[in-house]
């Protein structure tokens, strides 16, 4: 099973869970599975046309996937896998 | 290192000389933006990044600093605090200019060009968790304050009070010289809170009709580095959610987009978080007949390579 981390500000919408399970055999499958079983996440991740946000980051273990295959990017066994959001800090 | 105010009898003094280098920003007309708009309404926006560590923090820094530098609290403490950047960026150089030790939390992810300056800056970084953003590096500061309460002096910019005093001080009364008075609206993203509860403050007690806009990113993960989702984050104590007349919010995409059109019709490249208030005061100005509608922008686009890259890719042969 692959892990994926979930940040912080989205587990409000996962029940509070951290980590997500999920046998896909690539990235885009993971995340489809993940908004599958958490509908809330879903306009937080994808655009309209079901693609991640363009500026939404995914790292399979160190790597980002715009270095990979992008979302068909395959995932090892017992991939960690991480969604790595914006800092929302306090610019002003 | 730590550092001792009455040992360092010039300290005030250097401080007070640094405050040549924040402040009194230009306050530019975007009339491009505003084509097909009423004509009888123009956008203008305050250019942040032309201060001391290149961003609006300056102002907040510079006041937050001056208030540890006599603090007796302070005394023989390092300078602790967390940043998503451009407040580091603002506290490093001041403390550079000062000669004085910094201490910053800082998430893993925040941009190489920020990290950078901070290390150019002598700055000593504590890397966060990179899942939890700023909520992550404020938990730390207060862990290191409470493993060592003799060793370090929390600055803590998202409760300071002169993190808003700095805008009513500054920001507001600049706004309202630069437009003569005549501001009919101010339009502001929230971060730490300090600009917008600050500047409307104050913008409320020189004319009480003058309309103020707060927005926020409209996701919990969002590319708008600075502004937070005040749903899913951790409040700023100094936050004042009554203040604002009106609430909206704008999505990166929004932003990435003003970006482009403003590098294309203006000249200028801005941070995502600065294109962001500009597409929260367009929206406002689209709404009137009559006004002059005014924002911040906080940073330009100088620490944000990667979105850089991303907008502007070289066309493929």
């Amino acid at each position: 099973m692959h892990q994926l981390i979930i940040p912080t500000p989205l587990r409000k919408f996962t029940g509070g869970l951290g980590v997500f399970e999920s046998d896909a055999a690539d990235v885009q499958g993971l995340i489809a599975s993940l908004v599958s079983a958490h509908e809330g996440l879903k306009p937080h991740i994808l655009d309209e046309s079901g693609a991640l946000r363009t500026f939404i980051r995914v790292y399979v273990g160190d790597e980002d996937i715009q270095e990979l295959q992008g979302e068909a990017t395959p995932l090892p066994p017992k991939s960690e896998v991480s969604i790595i959001p914006a800092i929302a800090g306090g610019i002003a | 290192m730590t550092f001792n105010a009455p040992a360092c009898p010039g300290l005030l003094q250097r401080h007070r000389a640094l405050s040549s280098r924040v402040g009194n920003t230009p306050l530019v007309r975007f009339d491009a933006l505003a084509k097909g708009l009423s004509p009888n309404v123009s956008i203008h926006a305050k250019l942040e990044w032309h201060q001391i560590g290149g961003s609006v923090k300056a102002r907040a820094a510079h006041g937050i600093l001056g208030d540890a530098i006599i603090d007796p609290a302070s005394q023989g403490r390092q300078l602790l605090d967390a940043s998503s950047g451009n407040t580091g960026i603002a506290y490093g150089a001041l403390c550079a200019a000062l000669g004085l030790p910094l201490t910053l939390c800082l998430p893993s992810n925040a941009s190489p060009e920020r990290k950078a300056i901070l290390r150019g800056f002598g700055v000593d970084v504590i890397e966060t968790s990179p899942f939890d953003g700023t909520d992550g590096a404020q938990a730390r500061c207060r862990e290191l304050v409470a493993e060592h309460p003799d060793r370090y002096y929390y600055l803590d910019q998202y409760s300071h009070p002169a993190n808003r005093r700095a805008h009513r001080q500054g920001t507001a009364e600049e706004i309202w010289t630069q437009t003569d008075g005549q501001v009919t609206h101010f339009v502001a993203g929230l971060g730490t809170t300090g600009s917008f509860n600050g500047t409307t403050s104050r913008l409320k007690e020189l004319n009480p009709a003058i309309h103020c806009t707060a927005f926020q990113p409209d996701s919990a993960l969002h590319g708008l580095e600075g502004w937070k989702h005040m749903e899913t984050a951790r409040v700023p104590e100094i936050h004042d959610p009554s203040i604002a007349d009106a609430h909206r919010t704008v999505s990166t995409e929004a932003a990435y987009a003003m970006i482009r059109k403003v590098a294309a019709t203006e000249g200028l490249l801005i941070s995502p978080s600065a294109a962001a208030n500009l597409c929260a005061a367009l929206e406002v100005a689209r709404e009137l007949d009559t006004g002059t509608v005014v924002t911040l922008l906080a940073d330009d686009a100088s620490k944000y390579g990667d979105v850089l890259a991303h907008l502007f890719k070289a066309p493929t042969a």
